[in-house]
């Protein structure tokens, strides 16, 4: 899987893509009165933070240069007044910033998701689930994070120091213009640190997944390292991976505490320069251009001023680095449907979220192929499926069998409309399905994947998956058909049994049973059925192949077939070879062909060959 | 696991030292680094005042008398207006002395901190890789996994940023403290009166809102858990069309993730904010008695901006003291989760430990086998095997097959009875030793995420590519392994190509066979490669085996039949052995099941007569 891996993450040196940031600050701005109202509370905070140095001031100008205490209650009262202000200030800009960060990545991971269900499984078939989960979850967090937040600390800081710049000016440029000396290189340095340490960061984050990696390889296979007794070989593997992680992080840290004694240095350094300029000229007396009062402003502000520097330079570190993130994001959601129902169906039948069922037809069953080519990837000379023809009436049962790669299961993604066809067309009771909604299609069709797949829930919830609204003895029922109930009941709260995340507290078989029944309860008028080759034991496996028996009954289905009894049963066994159907009939018919087919299944049954190849 | 968790609150600190080794003179040298570090972090602003007040505004209140008697014995306020460019340059010079202690307290705490997360984690692999199987069949492997990452990581970050931490608060109230109280202690208790508030408060809210935290993460949980299931079953959610109550279902945990991290920022906004109420408060009370003091008796404006000053220096560290004393108790939680890993022991040598050549004569003598919670498995199973022969065990799910196998390589230890190999008690048999002396191939192999080639060379990483070639096309896998890009270089697992099961079994014999052992076992390891291609590779195997005792595990009778011997175990008891020959003619299980096949046969064959 080319393109996923971590590769991602190696974009130290990208530039700030303003067009990004821009289309996700349209995020930040659907709330604009939240955005406005944070920064009136940080207006009213840095005010604040501004003035309690002069309170100060005038208490001593005041009470004390005066000996009075008249007053000091009223300015008691102020003070407490500002100190309260503030405070609720903080609460508000805090919870305020929260809010707007969770609301962002609230958003984005809604359109994300929306785009998701509606995404074609080729699509699926590309990317891992791990990929995805990453995007969705952590990207998305960071993303939201940074629009909050570095919205607010740059609008923060670069008013600040722009303040600051203008009073010193304006006190005295001479020697602002001595201070803000220190500032080019300031920023400069900051700069190449964050970069460095960025990138450092990053590959501290690259060794730490490589850890959990690591260990997860390590839990899951500890019993086969037992037995290939590799515990010292891999453990001394795992000590390489650890030291790795340990030098980048220690070098990491140590970058980090070489670059913030050297700002406050450079800060330090425009602190004396404005004390031995501006106290030279101070003590000329007479003649000074300076007060003291100047100079005592001058030298707190300039122990102020550095640190804004460092946040814009950590903010744009940052900046650069979610970059990433915004981007993956974003292509996510920008990422093409490759199969769409066009405006026209749209509009008669709903998307998949609100379908117009009243306005669907109902679904005989009816199948036609005409002159079907397929490959996977566009452009590529691979074809799965080339000018393939067929037509199955209503009702019919038909077992796709050939080897692995044959195209079997093409066949099947085409009919479910998983993914279309190159050229020609499928018509579905003579219509062809482009001409319909994905979801008409849908609502009228049964899938039992050869893994099935349980949702966590309760046994109930998964049979009613398709159909939420079902009775309890309507769920029954259908359990009892696929002699799934006896089982269920077996469990300890019967029906109402969690099932674990993806079905882990239940067997292969009996996950099987639970989709058969879902099947059942859903009622589709097309079946398809992706058949388990792994080995159930032989009591469930009778139990699946009535129940099998039952889901196919007047309904048309599809089965990529492994089963002798299913293939036996079916009123039309399609040998596929190659992407063309090979031979086709019934299992007596093609027996009597003695062709592809006979010879597949004589080799796979009679044992009385294996053995005497066994006896050599 | 929580059981588990109630029963061991408590964390020993043995743990954690012992995870310090090689590491603690770094943390001293961290320490003492702080501490000058903070020491010289005061003297700095007096260089400015200094400079302010004494030299231009000649005024002498503001220097203790330390510093006093220091410039008195260099020549005074004269010496220093003649040579004032000293003033700015001891400011530059105290900022690089604090700067290179900063740097010292810092590099020396992130040596120890991932020092000691490096030995832990080295510790936590080789531990989990030593424990018992048992417990890994026992344990949920994210809980595990999440131990092993992000609790060794909040005992990082504990060490990283928080324990030295402490001192810094704790430094600076004692020079503060000595500072204020040698100068007025009416006006030094007044300063931090409500610092202890502070702090207490901090420690209290911290340890209250944590449960918040927790809220947050469960909802983050659940908002990943529903995706997942959603990205996993995509084609379930199409072939239903429930994209709407999917999204009706993800919208549900996005928004409770959401209200839940709101409510838990509003919190720390609350605290944020109520808490700077106090630290201002406690400003504008040195402020105010400072002031009413200066009016009413002696104290000085000087001594006002010394306090006020230093009682803004203390406000937030002080604060901040709280917070790393609530997260302290994070990181002793996480120590003692991983403390529970570590307490589980590990695999013992009961016996004498020999090594002897081992070729492959194997007897089970009334062997008995019940998991811990007493749950019999084997009952009194004896039987015996030559070496070069085939055992074949036939048995449905639960029936003991696979516990069996497992007792021969001492993955479990025996409950009663003696399993020998060529006469010695297994139990004498050097662990590692007995292992690599058998090859086994499980139902569900795991192969290791690197190259084919480096998975099938494990066990014997010199073998010569050819012998790689030929054990691969014994398994019938060399052909696949060819058609990837990559060939034998293609990466498995999830940066590399996907394997199906039947692969992977097939990958997994053709390690086997490189190991070259004496003995052999197939767990069901053939069950998801198709009928054909199980029978060339039995073919091959059987041509190729030699002296191997061969244990086969299959449901199929066409797999068993050959074997020189068949166990049939039905619930831990073994209910007939004998040869295909033998059993078909007695009443059973084996017959039962011959019967079932066969009938799939017969009527193989006629469908082809209809």
């Amino acid at each position: 899987m080319n393109g996923y891996d971590e590769q991602d993450f190696d974009r130290a040196d990208e530039r700030i893509n303003l067009s990004i940031w821009k289309r996700l600050l349209k995020y930040a701005f659907r709330r604009k009165w939240l955005v406005l109202s944070l920064v009136i509370a940080m207006a009213i905070l840095s005010t604040i933070d501004i003035m309690y140095p002069l309170l100060s001031r005038y208490a001593i100008d005041t009470f004390v240069m005066n000996q009075t205490t008249e007053g000091l209650v009223p300015f008691v009262v102020l003070y407490i007044c500002l100190v309260l202000i503030q405070g609720i200030s903080i609460v508000y800009f805090i919870s305020g910033g929260g809010k707007l960060e969770m609301q962002i990545s609230y958003d984005i991971r809604q359109e994300a998701f929306i785009k998701l269900q509606k995404l074609s499984l080729s699509f699926y078939d590309k990317t891992p689930v791990g990929y995805l989960m990453a995007r969705m979850l952590s990207d998305i967090a960071r993303l939201s994070e940074m629009i909050a937040w570095a919205l607010i600390d740059i609008f923060w800081t670069s008013t600040f120091l722009i303040g600051v710049t203008i009073s010193m000016f304006v006190l005295n440029w001479k020697l602002a213009l001595i201070v803000i000396v220190v500032l080019p290189p300031l920023l400069l340095l900051s700069i190449v640190f964050q970069r460095a340490m960025l990138k450092y960061q990053r590959k501290v984050r690259k060794t730490n997944s490589k850890i959990t990696g690591a260990f997860n390889e390590g839990i899951m296979g500890a019993v086969t390292t037992k037995t290939l007794v590799r515990e010292k070989r891999n453990t001394e593997e795992f000590k390489e991976v650890t030291s790795e992680m340990k030098h980048s992080s220690i070098r990491s840290a140590t970058l980090s505490y070489i670059f913030m004694p050297l700002v406050i240095l450079l800060g330090s350094i425009g602190t004396a320069l404005a004390l031995y300029y501006g106290g030279s000229d101070v003590l000329k007396g007479v003649h000074a251009t300076i007060t003291i009062g100047t100079l005592a402003a001058f030298i707190a502000y300039t122990t102020q001023f550095f640190e804004p520097v460092q946040t814009i330079a950590r903010v744009f570190a940052e900046m650069q680095s979610a970059q990433a993130s915004a981007e993956r994001v974003l292509s996510l959601i920008d990422t093409p449907c490759e199969i769409e129902d066009t405006p026209e169906v749209e509009a008669i039948y709903g998307d998949c979220f609100e379908p117009k069922r009243e306005n669907f037809p109902k679904i005989h069953g009816e199948i036609d192929f005409i002159d079907v080519s397929f490959a996977y990837n566009v452009g590529s000379n691979k074809q799965v499926l080339d000018n393939f023809n067929l037509h199955v009436d209503a009702g019919q049962t038909i077992a796709l069998v050939g080897e692995t790669g044959a195209g079997k299961s093409t066949i099947v993604n085409l009919l479910c409309r998983f993914y279309e066809p190159t050229s020609g067309k499928i018509l579905i009771d003579g219509v062809d399905y482009r001409e319909r909604s994905q979801a008409w299609l849908q609502s009228s069709l049964g899938y039992v994947l050869q893994q099935p797949h349980l949702f966590s829930g309760t046994i109930f919830e998964n049979i009613a998956y398709g159909r939420p609204d079902a009775t309890e003895e309507e769920v029954i029922a259908a359990a009892k058909l696929v002699h799934a109930h006896d089982f269920i009941m077996k469990q300890e709260k019967g029906y109402y049994t969690e099932v674990g995340e993806g079905g882990v507290l239940l067997s292969t078989g009996q996950k099987q049973l639970i989709s058969f029944a879902r099947v059942i309860l859903a009622d589709p008028r097309i079946f398809v059925l992706d058949e388990a080759t792994s080995s159930i034991d032989t009591e469930t496996e009778q139990l699946i192949q009535n129940a099998i028996k039952y889901v196919l009954k007047d309904r048309t289905s599809f089965i990529v077939a492994h089963r002798l009894s299913t293939i036996r049963n079916a009123d039309r066994i399609l040998v596929i070879r190659d992407g063309r159907i090979f031979e086709s009939g019934t299992h007596s018919k093609l027996m009597k062909q003695k062709g592809y087919y006979y010879d597949l299944y004589t080799n796979q049954f009679k044992s009385e060959a294996a053995d005497k190849i066994l006896d050599k | 696991m929580t059981s588990k968790e109630n029963k061991k609150t408590k964390f020993s600190l043995k743990t954690l030292i012992k995870m310090m080794k090689g590491y603690k003179r770094y943390l001293l040298i961290s320490a003492i680094s702080l501490i000058l570090a903070a020491l010289i972090w005061f003297a700095i602003p007096y260089v400015s005042s200094i400079a302010v007040d004494y030299v231009i505004g000649e005024n002498e209140e503001v220097l203790p008398s330390i510093v006093k008697s220091i410039i008195e014995s260099i020549g005074g306020r004269e010496f220093l207006l003649s040579h004032f460019y000293l003033l700015p340059l001891c400011l530059v010079l105290f900022t690089l002395l604090n700067g290179l202690f900063v740097f010292l307290r810092g590099r020396n705490i992130a040596i120890a901190a991932e020092g000691m997360a490096k030995n832990m984690r080295d510790a936590l692999y080789e531990h989990l890789l030593l424990v018992p199987y048992d417990y890994h069949k026992h344990i949920s492997t994210g809980d595990i996994i999440q131990r092993c990452t992000s609790d060794v990581d909040t005992v990082r970050r504990f060490i990283l940023n928080q324990l030295l931490e402490v001192l810094r608060p704790i430094t600076m109230v004692i020079i503060t403290g000595y500072i204020m109280f040698s100068y007025n202690v009416k006006m030094a208790v007044i300063s931090i009166a409500l610092l202890p508030i502070l702090t207490i408060s901090s420690y209290f809210y911290f340890k209250y809102v944590r449960k918040y935290f927790a809220y947050s993460d469960e909802a983050e949980g659940k908002l990943s858990a529903v995706l997942q299931e959603n990205l996993t079953g995509v084609r379930v959610v199409r072939a239903f069309a429930q994209q709407k109550n999917e999204l009706k279902k993800f919208t549900e945990a996005n928004k409770d993730y959401k209200d839940k991290t709101y409510k838990l920022i509003k919190m720390l906004a609350f605290y944020w904010g109520s808490s700077d109420v106090l630290g201002y408060t406690q400003i504008l009370l040195t402020l105010v008695f400072g002031v009413y003091f200066a009016v009413t008796s002696d104290f000085t404006v000087g001594g006002i901006m010394l306090f006020t000053s230093y009682t803004a220096a203390l406000t937030w560290p002080v604060r901040q003291l709280g917070r790393v004393l609530a997260d302290m108790g994070k990181a002793t939680v996480s120590l003692s989760r991983l403390d529970d890993i570590f307490n589980h022991p590990t695999e013992v040598e009961p016996g004498k430990a020999l090594k002897p050549e081992i070729r492959g004569n194997i007897e089970f003598k009334d062997v008995c086998f019940a998991y811990d919670d007493g749950e019999n498995v084997l009952e009194n199973i004896s039987f015996s095997a030559k070496q070069g022969q085939t055992i074949a065990i036939l048995g449905s799910t639960g029936s003991g097959k696979t516990s069996l196998v497992h007792l021969l390589q001492r993955l479990y230890p025996v409950t009663r009875g003696t399993i020998t190999i060529d006469g010695e008690n297994i139990n004498d048999i050097e662990m590692h030793h007995l292992r690599k002396n058998i090859g086994i191939v499980l139902q569900e192999p795991f192969l290791f995420s690197r190259t084919i080639m480096e998975n099938i060379r494990i066990t014997n990483p010199d073998a010569p590519e050819e012998a790689v070639y030929e054990a691969a096309k014994i398994a019938s896998v060399h052909d696949v392994i060819c058609e990837f890009e990559k060939g034998y270089d293609t990466l498995v697992g999830e940066r590399g190509v996907t394997l199906s099961g039947g692969q992977k079994q097939r990958i997994a014999i053709a390690r086997m066979l490189l190991q070259n052992a004496p003995i052999l076992i197939l767990d069901d390891s053939l069950s998801a490669v198709d009928t054909e291609t199980d029978l060339a590779i039995r073919e091959a195997l059987n041509k190729r085996k030699g002296s191997a005792t061969t244990f086969i595990i299959s449901h199929r009778i066409t797999t068993l039949c050959n074997a020189d011997k068949i166990l049939v175990l039905e619930d831990g008891k073994l209910v007939q052995q004998g040869t295909h020959e033998e059993l078909i003619k007695q009443e059973g299980l084996y017959k039962r099941i011959a019967q079932i096949q066969d009938m799939l046969e017969t009527e193989l064959m006629e469908g082809s007569e209809e």
